[in-house]
């Protein structure tokens, strides 16, 4: 059994990095501050010192020219591991990622692969100024070619980018930063993935399903221990991947229970919650016994952060709806 | 021979670091000079109060501006009345100076959407956070004052690593191609966050970058205020006038430091020695236009006291007015997201309503 070390979200994604690099050469580092200042999170610590300026590259202010000039190394066969400041910033690199890194490998009919994983801190809660909050999985998950993942724990921080890496095709790892540093995980120090695409059971329960990701998977454990109490028994799944998704995960928590609640902090309409609902309807439409429940994001320009606390779905607002689910 | 007849790595410059004069003074008043003082050390004062402020708690991530007055009051006091600002994030001082009350930034940084809301008669658009994301609004708005026939001219601030963006390429290209009344006033303030200037470009300069859009492209001392004022009020006028055999648009780039942090989220000791920003704290533009003025006759000590006491007395009145606005109405969330609220979004704002009304405040504040 190998050593462990008690790490938080941001510091699994760092040893995740530091493994990765350590594994293969191929593996390289580029983004704003990534190299001597180790990430304006700390997510590329000691990285520079460790790895050289070749492999671990503070770039221009430029998101197309990060996204971009990962996307022509990767078709030469590296394995850029881009970061994007803040998720809210990726726009400027939006067509890079859509226009070229989602499609490189349909485009040449498989001569070109781009094994790339971007990474960017996303998600609300941590009183940050404009476009530093919001949550848009749904922008890439909605993009063929993609991969999108989302950790919840530093277990599955550490590897599930390690996966994405080694990845023959092209990761969007979006790392929540409200857990970044919210609590500690034993973390093995040897290098192991987690495979994408798989959900985890956080929570066995036959009342309800409920389906989430990232960082709303703890309000969502909160309010299911709180509904215990009551007698009310949740399963509650982290998808982990938002694309492709565990559709057989998803089918089967619903099947035994019936009932479903999906969770997310991005808004509702478009979200991933509309997508788990049409699984389902399809799937296993005659185990329907309520309404698929969405407790998400509302439809408004997510706030500045005076008002981000009655944005963002809480255990209570949660409970609130696995109850509904319940009860109809 | 006009100002921006010269190379681009000679940057105008009037005041010296000790406040000699070394250039073509400005013909402004002593009123004029007196208030681009008092205006400088409002700025320095409420960034100190500021980050303060944040330290304690009772704001959010803030945005320092110290070592920046220069540029940034030098060249909002050259802008006319009906002229506009295009900011970027750290441009308080110069919001100030065009009316934006210390109040409204205030909120803005306590996460206040208020704050955002400038008078309606303050010719400013809002913060603009994505770097470099204003520079093709600013082609725009001055585009369209052009095609209206007004003769208003836009000032647009971004900093060294916007010009690395594509937006700083495609806004200031724009301004070239149609000839807009717009000055592009690059503070480059030597870092984006840990990223020294000389990493963003091989250029020398970032104002000759003006060269390839075949506009204007000037370096002034950033931290010289009248050379900042000087510079931009004859960009400024440059753009307003038609008949100009120029090209109205200007790429000024204002050399200047930020001695403090990127944001008080940011440790610049991480990236840069104490060296450095002690060499450019002695280019300070406070004490150098102080020194001059005092020179000049125009301030002496009682004076510089009376202003000092009257720019604490202002700061410490806009923070209690700050502090005492109520939080937002949470139902404020909906406010402006539409003209007119669309269906779902009204279902969903009187969900919200219910369920605040069923479980209470603490239903949201929950840790």
């Amino acid at each position: 059994m190998s050593d462990t070390q008690n790490l938080t979200v941001v510091q699994a994604v760092r040893d995740g990095l530091y493994s990765e690099m350590r594994e293969d050469d191929d593996v390289l580092v580029l983004g704003q501050d990534v190299g001597k200042n180790g990430g304006v999170f700390r997510a590329t610590e000691g990285l520079f010192d460790e790895f050289g300026g070749d492999r671990v590259v503070d770039t221009p202010l430029a998101e197309s020219g990060i996204v971009g000039a990962a996307v022509g190394m990767a078709a030469m066969g590296l394995r850029p591991v881009p970061e994007i400041q803040f998720s809210g910033f990726m726009y400027p690199g939006f067509d890079q990622i859509v226009s070229h890194m989602a499609r490189f490998r349909a485009r040449s009919r498989g001569r070109f692969t781009l094994p790339m994983t971007l990474r960017a801190p996303y998600g609300g809660g941590i009183r940050a100024p404009e476009h530093h909050s919001e949550s848009k999985e749904a922008f890439y998950a909605h993009e063929a070619g993609l991969k999108t993942v989302i950790p919840s724990t530093p277990y599955d921080a550490k590897g599930l980018l390690a996966a994405s890496i080694r990845d023959p095709d092209p990761v969007i790892f979006l790392e929540p930063k409200l857990i970044y540093r919210a609590f500690r995980d034993e973390v093995p120090e040897e290098p192991y993935t987690v495979p994408l695409g798989e959900a985890a059971t956080r929570r066995e329960g036959d009342d309800v399903a409920v389906f989430t990701y990232g960082a709303m998977t703890r309000p969502t454990l909160e309010a299911a221990e709180s509904l215990a109490e009551e007698g009310i028994e949740c399963e509650v799944v982290d998808l982990r991947t938002v694309s492709p998704l565990d559709r057989e995960a998803i089918v089967d928590a619903f099947e035994r229970t019936g009932r479903a609640v999906v969770v997310h902090e991005a808004p509702k309409t478009g979200g991933l919650a509309g997508e788990l609902t049409a699984i389902i309807q399809e799937e296993a439409l005659l185990y329907q016994e309520a309404p698929v429940k969405r407790v998400t994001g509302f439809d408004v320009p997510y706030p500045l952060y005076a008002l981000e606390d009655y944005y963002l779905p809480t255990a209570a607002r949660i409970e609130e709806g696995i109850l509904e689910a319940v009860e109809f | 021979m006009s100002v921006f007849d010269r190379a681009y790595d000679d940057p105008v410059r009037v005041l010296d670091e000790d406040g000699e004069v070394v250039g073509d003074v400005p013909d402004l008043d002593d009123g004029e000079l007196v208030d681009i003082y008092r205006h400088m050390r409002l700025a320095r004062h409420f960034d100190g109060r500021a980050v303060s402020l944040q330290r304690q708690g009772r704001m959010g991530t803030y945005p320092p501006l110290s070592g920046q007055e220069g540029a940034q009051i030098g060249s909002a006091t050259a802008l006319a009345e009906d002229d506009w600002m295009v900011p970027s994030y750290r441009e308080h001082g110069a919001a100030l100076v065009r009316g934006v009350p210390l109040k409204q930034t205030l909120l803005y940084w306590m996460g206040h959407e208020a704050g955002n809301k400038a008078p309606a008669d303050v010719n400013v658009f809002p913060v603009a956070v994505p770097i470099a994301s204003q520079v093709p609004h600013a082609t725009g708005a001055s585009w369209a004052a052009k095609l209206r026939g007004t003769d208003e001219a836009f000032l647009c601030y971004f900093g060294d690593g916007a010009t690395s963006e594509g937006d700083f390429h495609e806004g200031v290209n724009f301004a070239g191609v149609f000839d807009t009344p717009t000055v592009f006033f690059c503070n480059n303030n030597q870092w984006a966050i840990s990223v020294p200037r000389e990493r963003q470009t091989r250029s020398a300069t970032l104002a000759q970058k003006a060269e390839a859009y075949g506009i204007d492209g000037v370096q002034v001392d950033g931290m010289d205020p009248l050379a900042v004022y000087s510079v931009t009020a004859a960009a400024l006028e440059k753009a307003r006038d038609p008949e100009t055999d120029r090209p109205r648009p200007t790429l000024i780039e204002a050399i200047q430091y930020r001695f403090g942090a990127h944001t008080t989220a940011d440790d610049p000791t991480v990236y840069r020695d104490d060296d450095e920003v002690e060499r450019w704290k002695a280019k300070d533009p406070i004490p150098r236009l102080e020194a001059y003025l005092r020179a000049e006759g125009v301030l002496d000590d009682e004076r510089v006291a009376e202003i000092e006491a009257a720019v604490e007395a202002r700061v410490a009145d806009a923070i209690d007015e700050a502090e005492a606005v109520a939080r937002p109405d949470p139902s404020e969330l909906f406010e402006h997201a539409y003209a007119e609220l669309p269906p779902e979004l009204e279902r969903q704002r009187a969900e919200f309503a219910a369920f605040r009304e069923a479980h209470g405040d603490e239903a949201f504040l929950e840790e």
